[in-house]
């Protein structure tokens, strides 16, 4: 099945991320009906969608607005997580540069859940060219009251500010992000408390990835019943973009009903596999799902059928990885960025990555000793659950998936003193 | 000579602090103007900056040390960035890079005696369906072949 553009409507129109574009399309509507909507009813209908984070945790939507209090004397914010940093992942760009204000209106509409006169979108810094569409969405929106001091002539104000990263992946991560946005390095902070209560400049805030904004516009215009219509069952709505890499013929960002096979994804809607060559592994959801065999990939890609593989769906990332690729190499081009980017805060994360890294690069150069494998597993060990964020665990999990699933190839490389495919790959 | 910004300039320096409810808020902004302004950050700048925000200058120096977008040595007038990472080294990014660096005759990290190329070795640049993709200066380019390559380094716009 697939399913009318949602998200990527304005993909390939001409001047489709201008304001009269997206006026065209139907834009701020949604906005004009929350206006007319009262907060908890806007929170309750997004909940009744199923709407879960596309960021990477797939935490309901609805339900983390909810959290935020209501009598809280400081001021509320709304904060957009467009620091795209997820390795493979390149899908929120699309949107803030194809129809920025999309996202926007979903970042009003959050505003008013919670009553919040001020967003934040959070961009990473690479993406100069989105954030000047965006910043030129801003003073459009501005210009033509649906932002500012008195949004849609109902009096209520909303500002929303763009932000620019500066090349730090661990900004990715909601409260490394907030301390970002306030001036600091991005060291993630300790939950509880959450972001709901205290985010961004310690007051309680929404904190939403591009994708999860961009949704919501259009769960308020059609309703949550047509957003769960999408999809293989409650807990999985909506279209899903899927950004898709490595050996296919045709990568690139596809809009698809979320639960669509993998499979498809990459026989039908990428070309396949080029080069005569042949599957040998795919990671479903950006450098920190663990992979999938080729045996694996007959699979709904939706939050809970990954989950229940042992891998997840994360930002929707697909890397396919065919048979002239050494895992070895792979997996140690996983540790190097990890121990690159930890931000050094917990041990377990700072230690264990660079040693994941050290033990990897030395099997890969063959020179990895008998009993390698097992103290990687045990290093991996240690690094789950035992940190502030989930950075550790995310460089953890891939690679103990890597060595338990592609063992063989490992263990020739320690018995052979070399890459056993030397000469098939570079 | 001390550091300012440009007396032109103000008005975008209040822009930017009025956009957060803390003067701390402005710091990354800040840096990444003094950056455009001066093409990298030096002590002075991080000094500058400190005072400007209200801020010890340990902490800009903490910060400007944590991102790696704040170059804080001149780079060269064209700066390349190639990502390495896995998509694009599926697609022979690691090649791509050896050949850079052949031909500028420096290694990632460095910038040439002449001062026109300096080259980074990037993780994901979040462009992968151009694999392999590098930017040049604020600019994605990619999928890069030899063709591509020898145009840039060249110095034609591309």
């Amino acid at each position: 099945m697939i399913v009318e553009p949602i998200l990527t409507r304005a993909v390939g129109v001409e001047g489709g991320h201008l304001l009269s574009s997206y006026l065209e399309r139907g834009g701020y509507q949604g906005l004009k009906k929350a206006l007319s909507m009262t907060p908890d009813s806007i929170i309750d209908e997004v909940k009744r969608s199923g709407l879960r984070g596309r960021g990477g945790a797939g935490f309901p939507c609805g339900l983390k607005w909810s959290f935020v209090p209501k009598d809280h004397p400081k001021p509320k914010y709304v904060v957009c997580n467009a620091d795209e940093g997820e390795p493979g992942t390149f899908k929120d760009k699309v949107i803030l540069e194809c129809d920025p204000h999309m996202l926007l209106e979903g970042m009003a509409i959050a505003c008013l859940s919670i009553g919040a006169e001020a967003g934040y979108i959070y961009v990473r810094g690479e993406f100069v060219r989105a954030i000047k569409i965006l910043e030129k969405a801003v003073r459009e929106a501005r210009r033509d009251g649906y932002l500012g001091r008195n949004v849609m002539g109902s009096g209520k104000k909303i500002d929303i500010f763009v932000h620019s990263g500066a090349g730090a992946y661990i900004c990715g991560e909601e409260t490394g992000l907030l301390e970002s946005l306030a001036g600091h390095r991005g060291h993630p902070r300790l939950k509880p408390p959450f972001p709901a209560v205290v985010g961004a400049f310690d007051s309680p805030t929404i904190l939403n990835n591009v994708e999860t904004l961009a949704c919501v516009p259009h769960i308020i215009t059609r309703g949550a019943d047509w957003f769960t219509s999408i999809g293989p069952n409650p807990k999985n709505t909506g279209t899903k973009l899927f950004a898709v890499s490595g050996h296919v013929r045709k990568p690139g960002v596809y809009e698809l009903p979320m639960g669509y096979n993998l499979k498809d994804l990459i026989e039908k809607v990428c070309g396949g596999i080029p080069d005569g060559r042949s599957i040998k592994a795919v990671i479903p959801g950006g450098s920190s799902a663990p992979p999938l065999k080729p045996e694996e990939i007959d699979v709904s890609l939706d939050f809970d059928t990954l989950a229940a593989m042992g891998t997840m769906l994360g930002s929707g990332a697909v890397i396919v990885v065919d048979d002239s690729v050494c895992m070895v190499k792979l997996t140690q081009r996983i540790t190097r960025f990890y121990a690159h980017e930890s931000c050094g805060q917990c041990s377990p994360c700072r230690e264990g990555t660079h040693w994941l890294d050290l033990i990897m690069k030395r099997i890969e150069e063959g020179n990895g000793r008998e009993g390698d494998l097992e103290l990687i597993l045990d290093i991996c060990q240690g690094m789950m659950g035992t940190t502030i964020c989930v950075l550790s665990d995310a460089c953890a999990m891939p690679v103990k998936a890597f060595v338990e699933k592609y063992r063989d190839e490992f263990e020739a490389h320690i018995s052979r003193g070399r890459c056993p495919m030397r000469g098939t790959h570079g | 000579m001390k550091r300012h910004f440009p007396p032109e300039m103000e008005s975008d320096v209040q822009e930017i602090f009025s956009r957060y409810p803390t003067r701390e808020g402005a710091l990354l902004p800040l840096l990444h103007l003094a950056q455009k302004t001066w093409s990298y950050i030096d002590r002075e700048t991080m000094d500058y900056l400190a005072e400007l925000v209200g801020i010890p200058p340990a902490k800009v120096y903490g910060v400007a040390s944590f991102y790696t977008m704040y170059h804080r040595k001149k780079p060269g007038k064209t700066h390349i960035r190639v990502c390495t990472n896995i998509s694009c080294m599926l697609k022979g990014a690691d090649n791509l890079l050896a050949a850079l660096e052949t031909q500028l005759g420096i290694r990632a990290g460095e910038t040439t005696a002449d001062g026109r190329f300096s080259l980074e070795e990037a993780e994901c640049l979040g462009a992968c369906d151009r694999a392999p993709v590098f930017m040049v200066n604020d600019d994605y380019e990619g999928p890069v072949d030899h063709l591509l390559l020898a145009k840039i380094l060249s110095g034609e716009p591309s």
